[in-house]
């Protein structure tokens, strides 16, 4: 897929092969289980839900020009807002845990939204990133609610109320039955988004990250737009955390660290923030490099590190910014 | 009754007074040019009137309403639009996209975030014509940066002009662009101001400009009303003949 600036420009023509390719990619998402391996299987979903995350923060990044560095909150709230679910409710219905994480990821979003979009630049990014600290610090802190360091246990939930029953082997479950939930979560969350950022919403977000001045000019309220932005940013960030908590089966603080707000920074710029579907693909690709590095060398950071420099001087329009202008090369040469 | 009245503004930036006592008056289907040398308060009053600087002084009623606390998007509802000295677009985004945001934001569907916006085709309908009535219908397509600098500052009018104001108020519309471009631009202008019945105030530099297409012509001077009047009595003023200096009033120069 495109730019967004291109997205408006596309043509019926152009339409018929994006079709046809996305019904391809989901097809071999659908019978991925089938053809791989348990383990491969459990990574991709593991893919699919930072693809989700990464979507989210490029909600602000790439359509409305706010560099967060505090995403890790929300992920991370909405995780042990399931596990509360777990720990509180005695609860184990992946539908509550969704609720309970999408709320925390929600609330806490619309508040420290109300605070961050006062700013742009390196002051919004410092800003959220020190307000993801204060969750992070939490979490630690009020080890007798959260668990401290051994986070809370969340266990393999129950599905849609259990129609279609839930395995004893948990490996099962994630490699099958979970697999395809967080594939059709997935599926709603790309499909929503693709349509917040064509609505009239989406495009005065671009309106502003282009031009803030003349975005007020036509009436845009700049700084309630980006604060909707944000809430809607942390919501569906909230729904990736909440899918995240089952595979990792603990919510942990590790999970409210800075450093997880880098990786999905990485994710998107790797995939190409200027389009929709660069970090999703950045997301997948990162999820795979990062588990083949930890499983080949104890200094995996620094591999990852690399690669990162690597591609950025390579690929500055990230990987789907690379295949966009390929391309278009072979277009013109064809 | 005017359509606006701003009386006593001011508007000082450290120990600068950009705008020093200014009452103005715009008297509804008028066009007026606002003229001045450099720092003569032109566009700050325009960003007084337009909400994009408060007063430090003075009260702004518009169409009955005393706009002077409102905020941009508050006065934009009520019917006051802008261009901008230097063009301000969307620069990624097509010519399309540009008039369809102004038209989005005037009716309110700008919060809508499930509706595609390739699917409004009501916009999409006005935003053409809008975007015909300005000469750029066979560059609907083009991102705003791909336009020629002439056409650029056609829509910037064109996007502003797409809120239906009462009022537009249009800061340099013909700089940075060849002579007789400036009459084709100003031709357009005033053939939408005149057809669609409402006022303009127009900052302009260029004196044959002014004089050819003024109802009104308000000259500043220091953050001061120096002279105001039909573009006859300017020509006769003797104040204006001093600022203007050697220049033959008649011809601008």
């Amino acid at each position: 897929m495109s730019t967004p600036a291109i997205d408006a420009r596309a043509t019926a023509s152009g339409r018929v092969p994006a079709a046809a390719s996305l019904a391809l990619l989901a097809a071999l998402l659908v019978v991925f289980p089938y053809v791989a391996s348990s383990y491969q299987t459990i990574l991709l979903s593991y893919g699919l839900v930072m693809a989700i995350a990464a979507m989210a923060l490029n909600l602000l990044l790439g359509y409305t020009g706010l560099l967060s560095f505090g995403h890790s909150v929300y992920f991370g709230a909405a995780a042990y807002g399931a596990a509360f679910v777990v720990k509180y409710l005695h609860v184990v219905s992946m539908e509550a845990f969704l609720a309970g994480g999408v709320l925390s990821g929600l609330v806490i979003a619309a508040a420290f939204g109300f605070i961050c979009v006062r700013y742009t630049k390196i002051f919004f990014s410092i800003l959220t990133l020190a307000l993801s600290q204060v969750g992070w610090s939490l979490a630690l802190k009020l080890f007798w609610v959260t668990g401290g360091t051994d986070g809370i246990r969340v266990p393999t939930p129950v599905l849609l109320g259990g129609v279609f029953g839930t395995p004893q082997d948990k490996v099962v479950f994630l490699a099958h039955r979970y697999y395809y939930y967080v594939l059709a979560v997935f599926a709603v969350c790309a499909v929503l988004m693709w349509r917040i950022v064509q609505s009239p919403f989406g495009k005065s977000l671009q309106a502003i990250r282009d031009n803030e001045v003349r975005a007020e000019s036509i009436g845009i309220r700049v700084r309630r737009a980006r604060w909707f932005a944000f809430v809607l940013s942390g919501m569906f960030t909230g729904i990736a955390g909440v899918l995240w908590a089952p595979l990792n089966g603990l919510a942990t603080p590790d999970v409210l660290y800075w450093p997880f707000s880098g990786e999905l920074v990485v994710m998107t710029v790797m995939g190409g923030f200027h389009s929709f579907s660069g970090p999703i693909v950045g997301a997948v690709a990162f999820n795979y490099l990062k588990s083949y590095a930890v499983g080949r060398t104890e200094y995996w950071q620094l591999l990852l590190g690399v690669v990162f420099v690597v591609l950025v001087l390579v690929l500055p329009d990230g990987i789907m910014g690379a295949w966009a202008r390929l391309h278009r090369r072979m277009r013109k040469e064809g | 009754m005017p359509l606006l009245a701003a009386q006593g503004l001011r508007k000082s930036f450290g120990d600068t007074r950009a705008v020093d006592g200014v009452d103005f008056a715009i008297e509804p289907q008028r066009l007026i040019s606002l003229v001045g040398s450099n720092g003569a308060g032109k566009t700050t009053l325009v960003n007084l009137i337009t909400g994009l600087l408060p007063p430090d002084e003075g009260r702004i009623v518009f169409d009955g309403q005393d706009v002077t606390r409102l905020p941009v998007y508050g006065r934009i509802k009520a019917g006051i639009a802008r261009s901008f000295q230097l063009v301000n677009l969307f620069d990624a985004l097509t010519v399309l996209d540009n008039v369809r945001l102004a038209i989005f934001s005037r009716d309110n569907k700008i919060n809508q975030v499930m509706r595609l916006a390739e699917r409004d085709r009501a916009a999409e309908e006005e935003a053409r014509g809008v975007i015909g009535e300005f000469g750029l219908a066979d560059k609907w397509s083009v991102p705003a940066s791909g336009l020629a600098q002439g056409e650029r500052k056609l829509l910037d009018v064109a996007v502003a002009y797409a809120l239906r104001p009462k009022l537009i108020l249009l800061d340099e519309p013909t700089s940075g662009v060849g002579t007789r471009e400036k009459s084709g631009i100003m031709d357009r202008v005033e053939a939408v101001v005149r057809s669609g019945g409402l006022s303009a105030v127009i900052v302009e530099h260029d004196m044959d400009i002014v004089f050819k297409y003024s109802d009104r012509i308000v000259m500043m001077h220091e953050g001061r009303v120096l002279a105001e009047g039909t573009p006859q009595e300017i020509i006769r003023d003797a104040r204006v003949a001093a600022m203007l200096g050697r220049r033959d009033p008649e011809r601008g120069g």
